[in-house]
């Protein structure tokens, strides 16, 4: 086998791993913010994935994945000790930590992950920082306790009050800002409607910030261009650009109406792999029989 | 020798190359020239005139010597013919293909004066092929190493040629690629049609037999700075990072679901397989209609891409006049042949979508030609009012790459141009950093894969005279 080693692997939620791999020149590069792109295997596709932390002494990068796709699925059944074909990085910009003040970051699902790094370069910046991560359920919600060591204040919710608060990201910082708290900055990074209604409640409470976006990417370099976001009405490469972007400028509705190009052909991959699995099992049950 | 009795008069026509059948072909991605025969290359290349002072020669980028290689074709010295390219091109079998021969070698071609030039691609591809079907590639021979070491930022046809080079000359090369396949553009951008992957495999090969090192993955400038390869033992730097930020339309609508940059279309089906998913796990969209913008090669390859892959409806649009077409005549006329339509003298001026964000039409102007600009082209004007819809379920947009910024953009000290092209001396390719040359696309902006592999072999004569005027090494045994 060659590629990159996984040196440990863990499951943190419902369909959600951690892997810390191999990967010496990105864990000494890579800077909250940026991301790297891997490839599985021969046949794969080139996904996009934010680094959580890095360990330039052993030369690791620590990655989340969440199941939602064909890749993602195969990448669940890594182990210790597989292999990952490709991987390259560190890609995109870097988060410009400003003295913003008070500062709030808000983590959505596994958005969460990326968000971790941001939140310790900022403290690090001389930021406050208060973070609000939410999730659908408990089942789902991850980090939580890194937050706290990291940030100045944490406040958890899950949509369905599993666990602190029951509601949105965007109901706490709400009722947050209502009790007086100003926020001078926030950052937000999570699924994309999680994302535009941040936007739209620190619109409402005066907060500038940034989004760091997910779009479809094939080489991470700017060549390709099929990650284009609009960003106060100019199309931006969100690879070399980005990945973050004024949160207030970003055209949400058109990232998601984007995202969701190859919708069908994401279902048909998962069902063709399926198949493919099937198809090995009954060869086998019939050569054993 | 018989070379004093040939009848030079008794081909005044170049000898035809034989295609597949243009309705065959769409249906899959097989090449399309099928080769010349032992017996047509031998007669075609018995057309040579054997110029006292060739102008061939210097009409090719790196002045291949093509009477030698002529005459050994016409000797049946096929594997003396194959080494006599390999002297000064690392990559015949690419060149023989993607080459735009009728503006080089062909054009100054003496006997193209009065008939046919000799078709000097044509057996260069046949050269080429023969000795990758016999397998007798010539090892290195031994030369001495010289102990020092460089580094190669990108395994486009420019890295690949200052690559093969210098390992020619002893050097200890190793190139660095962004992605995780070698050969720039050869593999994302160019179609299996026109330049099979298994060529490209074998010229790679024969690089790696060279010597040369291959390390995928690694973003020069930003995995690894230029700095630290000075750090880690390297004497000097090449960068060939190519042309690669595709250049979008402008107009409204353009990031609507269908519209695609060239680059992305094409890597998508060159470099991930997505012609065969779900079997790779990259998809494409499926047109019924295919809309590509531009005229150049590039655009012909999309459209010609898109016909195999759909086969379906594939137009194109291009502001100018046929007559103005960028793209080699050849490709355009591949490209009618295989069914596309070419609609001329329109421009874009916005892309329509559905309720669900995707492609439905894209609205065109008609154009027509006013007084000559500064290219000396007729500047194409728009006719006020001649807005039309033309249905389609994707758009390509094939109007041109810009330099990539990633590394120049993490590499302050290198001085660029205006247009973002690394400024390099003409005579030497050397630019602002000491030990630091740069060739192809990122200095010349988006060009050919020759004139990318020219300015290698430029480049490359100049580095070895550095590293060979470098300081003694302290530690040479280490190497």
């Amino acid at each position: 086998m060659s590629g990159y080693l996984i040196h440990s692997a863990r499951q943190l939620a419902d369909k959600i791993y951690e892997y810390w791999v191999e990967a010496p020149r990105i864990a000494t590069k890579h800077a909250a913010g940026q991301f790297i792109i891997l490839r599985l295997h021969d046949h794969g596709e080139r996904i996009p994935l934010t680094v959580v932390e890095t360990n330039p002494q052993s030369g690791q990068i620590r990655l989340i994945v969440q199941v939602a796709g064909k890749t993602t699925e195969e990448f669940a059944q890594l182990k210790t000790g597989d292999f990952i074909l490709d991987l390259v990085g560190p890609l995109g910009q870097a988060t410009h930590i400003h003295n913003w003040g008070n500062l709030i970051v808000i983590g959505g699902g596994v958005g969460s992950a990326p968000l971790l790094p941001i939140a310790k370069a900022a403290k690090a910046g001389g930021n406050k920082v208060h973070a609000i991560i939410g999730a659908r359920s408990k089942d789902l919600l991850i980090l939580t306790e890194e937050f706290e060591t990291v940030c100045d204040e944490v406040r958890v919710c899950t949509d369905d009050g599993t666990f602190g608060t029951k509601g949105f990201v965007t109901d706490v910082l709400n009722s947050w800002c209502e009790t007086g708290t100003r926020f001078t900055y926030g950052i937000a990074v999570g699924p994309v409607p999680m994302m535009r209604a941040a936007a739209k409640t620190m619109g409402q409470w005066g907060i500038p910030g940034l989004a760091s976006l997910n779009p479809i990417m094939l080489d991470g370099t700017g060549m390709c261009g099929a990650c284009r976001v609009t960003v106060n009405n100019v199309t931006r490469f969100a690879c070399v650009e980005g990945p973050e972007f004024d949160i207030h400028g970003v055209d949400f509705n058109e990232l998601m109406m984007r995202n969701r190009s190859y919708i069908n052909e994401e279902h048909e991959a998962v069902e063709h792999a399926h198949q493919c699995q099937l198809n090995e099992m009954i060869k086998h049950v019939r050569a054993e029989a | 020798m018989s070379e004093q009795k040939r009848n030079l008069k008794a081909h005044p026509t170049r000898t035809p190359m034989p295609e597949r059948d243009p309705l065959e072909r769409v249906k899959g991605f097989d090449e399309v020239p099928l080769g010349y025969t032992e017996e047509m290359a031998r007669a075609e290349a018995e057309r040579c005139l054997d110029c006292k002072n060739p102008k061939c020669v210097a009409g090719c980028p790196v002045n291949i010597n093509i009477p030698k290689f002529l005459r050994e074709v016409r000797e049946g010295r096929y594997q003396d013919a194959a080494d006599t390219l390999r002297t000064t091109n690392s990559l015949p079998a690419v060149c023989g293909r993607v080459c735009p021969q009728e503006e080089q070698c062909e054009a100054v071609c003496i006997e193209g004066i009065k008939h046919d030039p000799v078709a000097i691609g044509n057996l260069e591809k046949f050269v080429a092929d023969w000795e990758r079907a016999h397998r007798t590639i010539t090892t290195r021979e031994v030369v001495e190493t010289t102990g020092r070491r460089i580094a190669i930022a990108g395994s486009g046809p420019a890295g690949l040629t200052v690559a093969g080079d210098l390992a020619k000359l002893g050097h200890d090369v190793t190139i660095f690629e962004a992605l995780h396949r070698p050969a720039g553009v050869l593999a994302y951008g160019i179609p299996e049609f026109r330049l099979p992957r298994a060529i490209v495999k074998s010229e790679i090969e024969y690089i790696e037999r060279l010597g040369v090192k291959f390390v995928y993955n690694v973003v020069i400038g930003v995995t690894v700075t230029l700095d630290e390869l000075f750090e880690e033992g390297y004497d000097a730097v090449f960068i060939g990072t190519g042309a690669g930020l595709p250049k979008m339309l402008g107009v409204p609508g353009e990031n609507l679901i269908g519209v695609f940059s060239s680059n992305e279309f094409l890597t998508r089906i060159n470099l991930l397989g997505a012609d065969r998913f779900p079997e790779f796990d990259t998809p494409v969209l499926h047109a019924k209609h295919t809309v590509v913008v531009g005229g150049g090669n590039t655009a012909m390859d999309s459209a010609r891409v898109a016909k195999r892959l759909n086969q379906a409806r594939v137009s194109l649009v291009y502001r100018r006049s046929e007559e103005e077409l960028p793209a080699r005549k050849e490709e355009v006329h591949h490209a009618k042949a295989e069914g596309i339509e070419f609609s001329l003298l329109c421009n874009p001026v916005e892309v329509i979508g559905d309720e669900n964000g995707r492609v439905k039409a894209i609205r065109c102007i008609r154009m027509e030609l006013g007084e000559p600009d500064a290219s000396g082209r007729r500047k194409p004007v728009e006719i006020k009012g001649s807005e039309f819809n033309l249905e389609c379920d994707a758009v390509i947009v094939a109007v041109g790459n810009a330099p990539n910024p990633i590394l120049t953009k993490a590499t302050p000290d290198l001085e660029l141009t205006k247009w973002g092209t690394i400024k390099v001396d003409p005579d030497t390719n050397e630019t602002s950093k000491r030990g630091v040359y740069a060739g192809g696309d990122i200095v010349s902006g988006a060009a050919t894969v020759i004139l990318a592999m020219g300015a290698g072999r430029k480049a490359a004569t100049a580095m070895h005279e550095y590293l060979m005027n470098l300081p003694a090494k302290q530690n040479m045994q280490a190497s």
